[in-house]
């Protein structure tokens, strides 16, 4: 209420979505709105229109081709967790952090990547996991891979007339861990966090930060760190100083600044530390999956 | 030398049995089923078909003088009605609570950022927005005064306004400190931030101009009679064609002591013709009330080896803002309970209240006490640590009790059995280690940032004194009418007060008194308003006591009309009278009121006074200044993940005496939000404040406490009546907020090993990065 847009439009299917956004490229794009309805609110931005796609069936549901997930813009969070946990356990953790049940049940993946924001939940995991974003305009469909699609605070390579149809995320092969540091206990913004997916088959693996930097980063050192430094065939427990490491060379990774919910240098700490824990239980699980259960003491 | 206090008399006597719905029942409150299922009208529902939308532009700048204004392009836009500057005030050009320094419309300059600085109504909202936007004012901007203890001691400090800087000093001086003979010495400075009321529902109401050339206001309130007071000058009128009517408050806390919207609406009103609503958006109500005044503590305390005090030393700064708002009272609360609830013969205290530019500060749960219980308390636990002792035995070797004697020389002529309390806290049983299969029982909760690394558990107590009711001299009355007569055949009451109903359960609670008093089982609470005499405010813990009080008293003048009429019916003099399930009961016969009010209406009006205060001796702070005193004692169990510096509240455990428990149900949600409260200034909530300028006007980054991070309470209530409040009472609301703040933060230190003299608490102050 606080911004009446002049247009109000609301596509039926997703031909319509797409004619609609060629004819007002400026039209704001509306999903759950736990973005859109929250800067309206602030009253910055006016678009001239807003374009709901809560109506297009197509965007509600995802669908699994080999080691593929194709999760459809509109695909709330909520539905992430319940339906998703094994195979995205990553994403599946950082949906978990999001906000409060009410913003799970309405907020998506496709809508937080719209507003492509630093501190987004689901970046680090995508960005861990090598997903691409399948965008699309009346002039055809094209993939963007993650760690092309953030271009600055809130910018994205997606171009005026196109939106967002789906996020195509590999089905986890490995374990995956996401943490989040906020100064509450539940619906908060995050001040760091950091996603860590290990993919044994391809000897590797990926990470993502998020809230540390004018985009969502990876940490391409600490990857290659862990990559010559694990020994994946015959998992011995963590070495302490391999933790260690991995944590200094994510922080290193990141580029945080001083804002109202936390200093860089506690970013950086924070990030250290995220990582160090989040390797140890990545790992853990990897032993105890290699080794077959109950011979890896992990969890103190 | 204040006179002493006159002796109480004869304590009112205490139902033995609680009538249904009674005083001591959990009578089901009329608004809850509305509030839980989204039907309760608040005042941002207001409506009235043909009204117009006011908005307010504010000042973008802490400190600037106003060259000029041009309103031309914004009169211009179709469908705006008015646009009005402080030129357009007919009447006294500034109002406030204690000083009126603070103008309706901003006058040739802005003394802090989001000062009102003109209005705009049209016929919608966003019409009225992009208006406002049009208004061109030229400022030159000046260097903003935002150092409260520069503006407190330092003489060289330009002034925020004429008078100058200090809005109060207040000394305590008792006995002689720098001679107390301290074996053991412990100083400490702390800060406390700025925190916000946070309540949900934002400045609303709606004024309607009346055809008597005055105007009716609906609005959302603490005290409809301050602010007739404070807003008939400003509209010229005489207060009687200024009528407010209470609308529904979604919260208050303090912060809606001082006027916000309501003479804005009234202006426009009034020069439009027409009714005129006014709603802040979250945003705009960051700007659009006082906070609590973040302070800097200063502290030394002397003590026995044994760990007995002998002196307190203390410099308190307040950064009251802007405006004066209600800081000399804030300052009177910090000044006369700085020492806390100790005993201690030598004590020093200055405390200042100060103009900035900083947003102006007032009211808020705890009022003055909040701030110098987390610095008392804190050293208290420096002083336990110095000389080797427990920290609750600290606090036992020191307590008040009944007949102790306060910094101020008065004494404590009420129950005060603070060794219980602290003793019952420390006899509850530790909470198990957390359920580590659950990552919600873990410092970062679902955030998944440990599974049990670097988590330290940690347990600490915090124990304050808040006075309640008015201080200082104050003449604080309430008043009630009450009406018995028969409905459809059957007894029943109608209680009309002008007291605000801000959440706590006041209306509620009117009923349950009347229901008491007389005996019936039907009781109606006429809505609030200027029609009935003033009830005060809705603050200090005062309402169930003044409030409950006059609702009482306007009972008993009824219950002897009642007699009257029976006897007169009867043809005899009755012995001992009560009024019991709609009988009247003496002599061993009962008769229904139905026969006795038949034809009749009784109806009384009573205003009830506490007994007389006295303002504080200017230098040495000495005076029988406050009503009543209130305790609670918390012990708080956290988990501290020391590595992130994430905190999880394990557990909170209160003690409290409340002399008399009204209503079981609303005493526990007043114990646990004033204890949530607490946590959130202990651990998350500020209003950041940076040059002037508010950082996080939004509640995306002002974090209140949320169901995850406020734990289950253990409480245990106590009822030492005091013989001078009705029913013994005593005020509920504020204590929990003092006592939960200290021991949140020492439970951190326990477990973090830090001195943590900062608050909230941040997550680098316990990492150190």
């Amino acid at each position: 209420m606080r911004t009446d847009p002049a247009v109000f439009l609301r596509p039926a299917t997703w031909a319509e979505a797409l004619a609609a956004k060629a004819e007002h490229p400026a039209a704001r794009p509306i999903m759950g709105g736990t973005d859109v309805m929250v800067e309206l609110n602030f009253d910055r931005p006016r678009p001239p229109a807003l374009l709901d796609l809560t109506a297009i069936p197509e965007l509600a549901g995802w669908e699994r081709t080999g080691g593929l997930i194709r999760l459809g813009a509109g695909v709330p969070y909520t539905r992430i967790i319940t339906e998703l946990g094994d195979a995205l356990p990553g994403l599946a953790g950082a949906a978990r952090t999001v906000g409060s049940p009410q913003i799970r049940n309405r907020g998506t993946v496709g809508g937080n990547l719209g507003s492509a924001s630093p501190a987004g939940d689901a970046h680090p995991p995508l960005l861990a996991t090598g997903a691409a974003v399948e965008v699309a305009s009346a002039r055809g469909t094209r993939e963007i891979p993650i760690g092309d699609f953030f271009t600055g605070p809130k910018r994205s390579a997606l171009l005026p007339d196109e939106l967002i149809r789906a996020v195509r995320v590999p089905a986890a092969a490995g374990p995956q861990q996401f943490a989040k540091v906020g100064t509450r206990n539940a619906m908060v913004i995050a001040v760091c966090s950091f996603a860590l997916a290990l993919r044994p088959a391809d000897r590797a693996a990926g990470t993502g930060i998020g809230s540390a930097g004018p985009v969502p980063l990876q940490a391409p050192e600490a990857e290659e760190f862990l990559a010559g430094e694990l020994d994946w065939t015959s998992p011995e427990a963590l070495d302490e100083r391999v933790a260690r490491r991995f944590g200094e060379l994510v922080a290193a990774a990141a580029r945080p600044i001083d804002d109202v919910r936390g200093h860089a240098a506690y970013r950086r700490h924070a990030l250290a530390v995220l990582a160090r824990r989040t390797l140890t239980w990545a790992w853990d699980d990897y032993r105890r999956e290699t080794a077959g259960a109950g011979d890896v003491d992990g969890q103190r | 030398m204040t006179p002493p206090m006159t002796p109480p008399v004869a304590p009112s006597r205490v139902e033995s049995r609680t009538v249904p719905g009674g005083v001591g029942d959990s009578a089901a409150r009329p608004d809850g089923v509305l509030k839980v299922t989204g039907e309760f009208a608040y005042s941002s529902d207001l409506w009235a078909d043909d009204m117009l939308w006011g908005v307010t532009l504010r000042a973008p700048h802490p400190r600037a003088l106003i060259k000029s204004i041009d309103l031309g392009p914004a009169l211009a836009v179709p469908g705006v009605h008015a646009v009005l500057t402080h030129e357009d005030v007919p009447g006294e050009k500034h109002y406030g609570l204690d000083r009126r320094d603070q103008p309706v419309l901003a006058v040739d300059q802005v003394r802090y950022q989001g000062e009102p600085v003109a209005l705009v109504a049209a016929d919608h909202p966003e019409t009225a927005r992009r208006a406002r936007d049009r208004i061109r004012v030229e400022y030159e901007v000046l260097e903003p005064v935002t150092d409260a203890r520069r503006a407190a001691l330092d003489p060289g400090c330009p002034k925020v306004h004429e008078s100058g800087n200090v809005v109060r000093h207040q000394p305590i001086r008792r006995g002689d400190p720098e001679t107390s003979g301290a074996e053991v010495v412990v100083t400490g400075e702390y800060e406390v931030g700025m925190q916000d009321q946070a309540f949900l529902g934002p400045e609303s109401g709606l004024a309607v101009p009346a055809e008597d050339g005055g105007v009716d206001l609906f609005v959302a309130t603490q005290w409809l009679h301050v602010d007739q007071e404070q807003i008939a000058p400003c509209l010229g009128l005489p207060p009687e064609k200024v009528r407010l009517t209470l609308a529904g408050v979604g919260g208050a806390f303090g912060a809606r002591e001082d006027l916000s919207m309501q003479v804005h609406a009234c202006l426009l009103a009034l020069r439009t013709g027409r009714p005129v609503k006014i709603v802040y958006g979250r945003e705009e109500s960051f700007f659009g009330h006082v906070h609590r005044h973040p302070a800097t503590l200063r502290y030394e305390h002397g003590a026995t080896r044994d760990g007995r005090l002998v002196h307190v030393k203390a410099e308190i700064v307040l950064d009251g803002g802007a405006y004066a708002s209600s800081t000399t009272a804030v300052v009177g609360n910090a000044a006369s309970l700085g020492a806390g609830p100790y005993e201690v013969p030598n004590v020093a205290i200055d405390a200042y209240g100060v103009y900035t530019n900083n947003p102006p500060c007032g009211a808020m749960r705890g009022f003055g006490a909040v701030q110098a219980c987390f610095a008392y308390e804190s050293q208290m636990d420096r002083l336990a640590q110095a000389c080797g002792l427990d920290p609750v035995e600290i606090r036992v070797r020191n307590a008040l009790s009944e007949g102790s004697t306060l910094a101020t020389g008065q004494v404590v002529d009420m129950p005060a059995p603070l060794t219980d309390l602290l003793e019952r806290a420390r006899a509850f049983p530790a909470p198990p280690p957390p359920d580590r299969s659950d990552a919600r029982n873990l410092p970062g909760g679902v955030a998944n940032t440990t599974r049990g690394e670097g988590v330290v558990r940690g347990v600490g107590y915090g124990i304050g004194i808040k006075n309640i009711c008015y201080s200082e001299g104050f003449d604080d009355f309430s008043t009630a009418r009450v009406r018995l007569e028969l409905v459809g055949g059957e007894p029943a009451a109608l209680v009309h007060t002008a007291a605000a109903e801000v959440g706590q359960g006041l209306v509620t609670l009117q009923a349950q008194i009347a229901r008491t008093e007389l005996g019936v089982a039907r009781v109606t609470v006429a809505p609030a308003d200027t029609a009935v005499g003033s009830a005060g405010s809705s603050s200090a813990s005062r309402q169930s006591y003044m409030t409950g009080g006059a609702v009482k008293a306007a009972c008993a003048a009824v219950r002897e009309q009642v007699v009257k009429l029976a006897e007169a019916r009867l043809g005899r003099t009755l012995g001992e009278v009560t009024l019991r399930d709609g009988e009247l009961r003496a002599d061993g016969v009962a008769v229904p009121l139905a026969e006795i009010l038949a034809g009749e209406a009784v109806e009384e009006t009573r205003e009830y006074r506490h007994r007389r205060t006295f303002p504080l001796d200017p230098v040495t702070g000495q005076g029988n200044s406050h009503v009543q005193f209130a305790f609670c004692v918390h012990r708080a169990v956290v988990d501290v993940d020391v590595e992130l510096g994430l905190v999880k509240v394990v557990e909170l455990a209160a003690v409290q005496d409340v002399g008399k428990i009204l209503n079981p149900v609303s005493l526990a949600g007043q114990i646990h939000g004033g204890t949530a409260q607490g946590l959130g200034l202990a651990l998350m909530e500020e209003v950041q404040v940076s040059g002037g300028e508010i950082r996080n006007p939004s509640f995306t980054d002002y974090l209140i406490p949320t169901i995850l991070d406020m734990p289950p309470m253990r409480l245990e209530i106590l009822e030492h009546p005091d013989p001078f409040a009705p029913y013994g009472l005593r005020g509920a609301g504020e204590p929990p907020t003092l006592s939960s703040t200290p021991a949140i933060v020492a439970a951190v230190r326990d477990a973090a090993g830090l001195p943590l003299t900062r608050i909230p608490i941040r997550p680098e102050h316990i990492t150190g990065t």
